[in-house]
């Protein structure tokens, strides 16, 4: 056991955790009391019909396993695969938050650069930041008069704060002896930007991007239940009305999953971007 | 005839935070001729690296102009290179790109094979070969580094070389090593440097002349002391020199006493700061034609 390396030895416990944790989920669901004679009235009242109740970890993975042996069927519009689900939910963040970053990049760089333009536009962005996306929801379903796209909206709105304040904080941040080697070395201003300043702030500005991408990923799904139609977290609700408590826990396990890979994503971009001083 | 670089009449004045303004130096007036190697020491707070700063056009003076090759200085310029004290290489990039940076910035119109073979080359002249260059500066000691920055200056033949303390934060060994480096890629050069320093036997084995500045407020260069030992100089050989000893002493009396003396002394606006000129020389003329060699340029102010 001691030659194991930590890696393996951490893996390990994983391991044990995950099947401890499942076979106390699994003993702790009380089993269907087996249906016996009923009367005639019993059976109408429905007293022998299985009661609902939380699925044991079994039931989740064969619910599992059947919908992502086939992830995208589509069989109207209360019958689609998860991948589709998915898919959808994906597109809206990836959408919305790369507007958003369109918009928050350059303008935290501009920001950063000007110390008169960060205090005069800080007032606004410490008072905008704080606000629930959610809470611009029926703003934005009155002005743009369309589900998806204020979806997309809200999105956007969550996650251009953190990309904003990073990128501006990064900007203002650079060493000003970076700054300097541009100036001696006789640079554009647009050149500076780019090959001194950009580099130099990009580990915060990813930092900024990893946050973001984190908030519109938890805000997807509270934003699918209200605007329906698609999207892992109309999915959700759905599968609640429909009383399928194994598809929920099916479909939380997979926002989780689906999270960790955004993050992962940009976990890697953070460690290419990153340097040592 | 004007010098190469000439500082005239630099005046610095700061707010002092309390309404009034200090003066950091007022008047300063010298030249630098082309080629020459000029060191400027004095006690910290004295303003040499407010004159570094404007010299690089990273700073601008309150009153006074600063006049290269005839023509003004005004902001910075690939003419004039900087060696920062804390060596000012972009984390990012490798050593090679932290050159290469420099020479594409300088020559536009090369290509990347040409900038990278120049790159390569002056690497390799302050002893930075194969493996070595394709690492980040983090990954290299603090004397490879400012070996990297003194590359990526020269590597740009600069009209005039700024050093601002550039071995400042070395330790004793491997100062001393920079600085025969330093010696050996100059000497085949017609560079001009300019240097700040606080090490007196630095600026002795470094130094055409050596500037000294009275502490501040109103510091001035107040001596041009020549350096009258002979080049190619080696730090073994320069301390048995005659005239080793009498220039360090004097230096060492300046730095010491009179910085403190003279400190503060208001020539009176409009007047020029001139430094005074003093020659030290106790070599005795001997009839080796090796020795009468005439190995300092004259100096004229």
């Amino acid at each position: 056991m001691t030659n194991l390396s930590l890696n393996a030895r951490a893996a390990l416990l994983s391991v044990l955790i995950l099947f401890v944790g499942l076979a106390v989920w699994e003993l702790s669901i009380p089993a269907q009391q087996a249906v016996g004679e009923l009367t005639e009235y019993e059976k109408l009242t429905g007293a022998g019909a299985p009661r609902a109740g939380v699925p044991p970890p079994s039931q989740v993975i064969v619910k599992a396993w059947e919908e992502l042996s086939n992830p995208f069927y589509d069989a109207g519009p209360n019958d689609k695969g998860i991948g589709i689900q998915i898919g959808y939910s994906i597109y809206r963040v990836l959408t919305g938050y790369l507007l958003a970053a369109l918009i928050a990049i350059p303008l935290g760089f501009l920001i950063g650069m000007s110390p008169v333009a960060y205090k005069a536009l800080n007032p606004f962005i410490q008072v905008l930041r704080p606000i629930s996306p959610l809470a611009w929801m029926p703003l934005a379903l009155f002005i743009i008069q369309d589900s998806e796209a204020s979806a997309i909206f809200v999105i956007f709105i969550c996650s251009i704060w953190p990309m904003l304040l990073n990128t501006a904080f990064g900007v203002a941040g650079v060493r000003s002896d970076w700054v300097n080697v541009a100036k001696t070395h006789e640079l554009s201003p647009l050149k500076t930007a780019f090959t001194v300043i950009l580099p130099a702030a990009a580990p915060t500005i990813v930092t900024g991007m990893r946050i973001s991408i984190g908030i519109a990923w938890l805000v997807i799904v509270a934003a699918e239940m209200l605007v329906g139609g698609t999207g892992i977290g109309y999915y959700v609700w759905n599968e609640w009305n429909n009383l399928d408590l194994t598809s929920v826990i099916f479909s939380i396990l997979m926002i989780g999953i689906v999270g960790m890979l955004l993050d992962a994503m940009f976990g890697l971009l953070q460690r290419r971007v990153a340097y040592v001083e | 005839m004007k010098p190469f670089l000439s500082i005239e009449k630099l005046t610095q004045r700061f707010p002092d935070g309390q309404g009034g303004q200090l003066t950091v130096f007022e008047d300063a007036t010298f030249g630098v001729e082309k080629g020459e190697f000029v060191v400027i020491l004095g006690h910290s707070g004295c303003g040499k690296s407010t004159i570094m700063n404007i010299l690089a056009g990273l700073a601008d003076p309150t009153s006074g102009v600063v006049v290269m090759d005839g023509q003004e200085v005004r902001g910075p310029s690939l003419d004039r290179g900087v060696v920062f004290q804390n060596y000012s290489l972009l984390p990012w990039l490798s050593t090679l790109k932290n050159v290469t940076f420099g020479v594409a910035a300088r020559h536009p119109e090369w290509t990347k094979a040409q900038v990278t073979e120049h790159a390569v080359k002056y690497l390799g002249m302050v002893g930075l070969e194969g493996d070595v260059i394709h690492r980040k500066p983090s990954q290299l000691s603090g004397g490879m580094r400012q070996r990297v920055s003194i590359a990526r200056a020269f590597a740009n033949h600069p009209k005039l070389l700024l050093l601002d303390e550039p071995f400042g934060a070395l330790d004793a060994l491997t100062r001393g090593t920079i600085q025969d480096e330093l010696l050996k890629i100059w000497g085949g050069t017609e560079q001009t440097v300019f240097m700040i320093t606080h090490d007196i036997d630095e600026a002795i084995l470094l130094a055409d002349r050596i500037l000294l500045m009275t502490n501040g407020p109103f510091a001035r260069v107040a001596e041009s002391v020549e350096i009258t030992i002979p080049r190619p100089r080696s730090r073994t050989e320069i301390v048995e020199h005659p005239n080793y000893y009498a220039i360090r002493n004097h230096l060492v009396q300046f730095l010491g006493r009179r910085s403190k003396e003279l400190a503060g002394q208001q020539t009176g606006t409009g007047e020029t700061n001139r430094p005074e000129t003093v020659r030290i020389d106790k070599a005795v003329p001997t009839d080796d034609p090796e020795d009468r060699r005439p190995t300092l340029r004259a100096v004229t102010n």
